[in-house]
């Protein structure tokens, strides 16, 4: 059969195409972007009217899943694992609504923190919404758990999380696609016109629902595939994988195959027929997961009074960071291989902003603005103009989360740090910067908000920005700034002390001063030049 | 037939374009393969790597053990060393000599040549200057794939054609001038294991 080279996120983009989605909702973010990059290069997609263009953020993508859900097609959500935090208000209260056309709400994660603020574990998110959880341990399974998935989100009506981490969604491996492929469901209102409304009288009664289908979601996890008992003979040990962590195992016993029991839990909720065995037959149980210790924490108890469970807690694997083979090795016992130690002379390269950047002009402006103030004044956000952290910019105080700067900046100005600076990229405004200004104009806040306008949200590649074509002027003038305050600016190196003037003047002006520096992403012109010439070509 | 290959570089440099040859060559050849790639913070002209596998038995994990590494490849000098803990002590490693400069604090280059000499298997290719004189000057990443084609046990001709397969949407001469490129990279690498 021809097996297709495909990511894990590309394979789940497959997979969600062949079980029949009418729409993908997702907002970028670092390792999830290329699951919806993928159905918006679909032909086939294109020519079946799938929905797929990016929302504003993940909360607006997660509830427009539900409402095409509601209105009885299958859809997929993803954004990586900080995103569901901006998503979650919807997506916890989407487990007592309940579904009525497939969704699966894909989440990201990023252990190591490649490309992250942080390594919190998506499937926690699952268990507090009590939810069906699935994940992945290779390309394969990634595409055909979404079949599953969605059979299985629509046989209970309730949404399905799907978790996969860095590692699977960025590695390529050979995926065969399933033989026939689920047509798109039709439009069908739910059988209950009040599944939706979550008035506490009616909530209730959903909630009840939810909690008595717990034991239905265990018994599917008990009999899933994706769940499997693997029969060892040495019981001095028995060893439980999640995810991806079932191949780092494997490439421990490449020769001669795991000589203990091993159970690979890739559904949840915990499968307990399989625990209760594993637990039963070996003298010592080994958790191998992803993540935080959420299965170790629960085999465990509180009172940590029955057999010896190691993993993360006890320090078996560092708490912290992924999983590599050679950790698992160590977990195990087995020799732990090294290569020669890294040269001396081996100095960090790390990332930079590109060279012509417009965030650098930017930055060189604000800093010369800023220099008769005392240090620690500038408050920032996410994107490539986080980058302006590092030397030689050495420019702002924060990064914490996307729309942070212009409310923490508020804050700051309101406990007396005038002037207060607010640095945030287009693409982060939209996404969440908007409430936060609105804040400031109710408040009268003493801030000056800086937009950097690069038309685009170039740190996750480019993707179309929500403001293009500069709507950033009418927004902020729509919510109260005035109109003398939004300066547009050019930055560019020859218009430097210009700039730099304007800056200062809002620095000194008490309230709401937006600057809007605009240029293009320097990467996002040259692709433009590319396609053009491509274009030119043909 | 197993090889377990560290692929290395500075965000752009195209480590992928060698990634794709010889992944597209492998799955020509029935073999298994996984390739994990770097995408987002990191691609900012900071350092990047990828792990390529391949292999005609089952690949379990798409991380290469530390230590375990057959070869690693780089078109960085520098680079090739911050990877040194990867490769098995038996391992190869390909390497540019052609600094990628982009940082205050870049060694003396000597210091890092001298360093990549310490290593018992080693190659060290001045692609950038070999993809110079024969006027390919965009191809130095396939000078170096060329250098390690000796060690990767994959019949040239499907490295060949993969290259065929994946520049030909360019045009002949772009093809023709990565086939050269191969060529020159190959012959440098032979005539310095003799
Ligand atoms: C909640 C959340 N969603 C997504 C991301 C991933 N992410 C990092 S930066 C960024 C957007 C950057 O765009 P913009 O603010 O326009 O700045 P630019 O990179 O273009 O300078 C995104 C989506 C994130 N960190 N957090
Ligand atoms: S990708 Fe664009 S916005 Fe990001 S650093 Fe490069 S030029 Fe600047």
């Amino acid at each position: 059969m021809q097996k297709l080279l495909l990511l894990g996120d590309e394979a789940i983009a497959q997979g969600a195409l062949d079980a029949g989605i009418s729409g993908i909702y997702a907002y970028p973010g670092t390792p999830s972007t290329e699951i919806t990059e993928y159905v918006q290069h679909s032909k086939e997609a294109k020519e079946k009217g799938i929905k797929s263009s990016w929302s504003t953020n993940e909360k607006t993508a997660m509830e427009s899943a539900l409402g095409m859900s509601y209105a009885g097609k299958r859809t997929m959500v993803c954004m990586k694992h900080v995103g569901l935090n901006v998503a979650a208000d919807a997506f916890v209260n989407s487990a007592i609504t309940g579904a009525n056309g497939g969704i699966i709400v894909v989440a990201a994660d990023d252990p190591s923190m490649h490309s992250s603020q942080n390594e919190q574990d998506s499937r926690f998110y699952g268990k507090f919404a009590q939810i069906p959880i699935l994940e992945p341990n290779n390309q394969q399974e990634a595409y055909d758990m979404v079949q599953y998935g969605f059979d299985l989100s629509e046989k209970y009506k309730i949404p399905v999380l799907m978790r996969l981490t860095t590692r699977l969604a960025h590695s390529r491996a050979g995926v065969v696609r399933m033989a026939t492929q689920h047509p798109q469901n039709e439009l069908k209102l739910p059988d209950n016109l009040k599944q939706f409304i979550l008035l506490p009288s009616i909530a209730r009664k959903s909630y009840k629902a939810l909690l008595a289908n717990q034991v239905n979601f265990e018994e599917e996890s008990n009999i899933s595939t994706f769940n499997k008992y693997y029969e060892g003979k040495d019981k001095s040990l028995g060893i439980i994988s999640s995810g991806i962590a079932f191949n780092y195992l494997h490439e421990n016993y490449q020769e001669t195959g795991v000589p203990y029991p091993v159970l690979k839990i890739n559904q949840y909720p915990i499968p307990r027929k399989y625990v209760e065995k594993l637990y039963a037959e070996c003298d010592e149980i080994l958790v191998l997961e992803e993540g935080y210790p959420i299965i170790e924490e629960s085999i465990r108890g509180y009172m940590n009074n029955g057999k010896k469970i190691r993993g993360r807690m006890d320090g078996s694997i560092e708490f912290d960071g992924e999983l590599n083979p050679n950790k698992v090795a160590g977990a195990l016992g087995l020799p732990v291989s090294q290569g020669r130690a890294k040269p001396e002379v081996v100095v960090g390269r790390p990332p930079v902003l590109c060279s012509g950047c417009p965030h650098i002009d930017s930055y060189k402006a604000l800093n010369q603005a800023l220099e008769e103030y005392a240090k620690g004044r500038v408050f920032s956000d996410i994107g490539c103009y986080t980058l302006g952290a590092l030397a030689p910019f050495d420019a702002i105080n924060s990064c914490v989360d996307m729309g942070a700067s212009i409310t923490m900046a508020k804050g700051a100005a309101d406990a007396g740090l005038i002037p207060a600076v607010a640095v945030i990229g287009d693409g982060t405004f939209t996404h969440s910067g908007i409430t936060g200004l609105i804040d400031c104009i109710v408040d009268k806040s003493n801030v000056v908000i800086i937009i950097l306008d690069n038309d685009t949200t170039a740190m996750t590649g480019g993707q179309r920005s929500a403001s293009e074509g500069g709507k950033l002027e009418d927004i902020c003038r729509g919510v109260g700034v005035a109109e003398e305050h939004i300066r547009i600016l050019r930055p560019l190196p020859k218009f430097h002390d210009e700039n730099f003037r304007v800056m200062k003047e809002e620095l000194e002006y008490e309230g709401v001063s937006v600057i809007i520096p605009r240029r293009e992403c320097v990467v996002t012109v040259n692709q433009r030049m590319r396609d053009k010439f491509k274009e030119k070509k043909k | 037939m197993k090889k377990d290959i560290i692929l290395s570089g500075v965000g752009g440099q195209g480590i992928v374009s060698i990634a794709a040859i010889i992944g597209t060559a492998a799955l020509d050849l029935g073999l298994n393969l996984k390739q994990s790639e770097v995408h987002g913070m990191s691609q900012r002209g900071g350092d990047v790597m990828s792990n390529l596998r391949i292999s005609d038995q089952e690949i379990h994990s798409d991380l290469i053990p530390e230590g375990k590494a057959d070869l690693i490849i780089s078109v960085e000098p520098l680079e090739a060393l911050r990877h040194l803990p990867m490769l098995a002590p038996d391992g190869w490693l390909i390497t540019n000599t052609n600094p990628y400069n982009n940082i205050a604090n870049y060694p003396p280059i000597e210091d890092v040549l001298a360093e990549i000499e310490k290593v018992p298997n080693h190659i060290a290719i001045d692609a950038d200057q070999i993809a110079k004189d024969i006027e390919a000057r965009r191809s130095s990443n396939v000078v170096i794939l060329g250098a390690a084609c000796p060690f990767l046990e994959l019949d040239p001709k499907t490295i060949e054609e993969a290259i065929k397969k994946l520049f030909g949407k360019k045009g002949e001469m772009t093809v023709n001038q990565n086939l050269e490129a191969l060529k020159e990279g190959r012959s440098f690498a032979e005539h310095s294991c003799e």
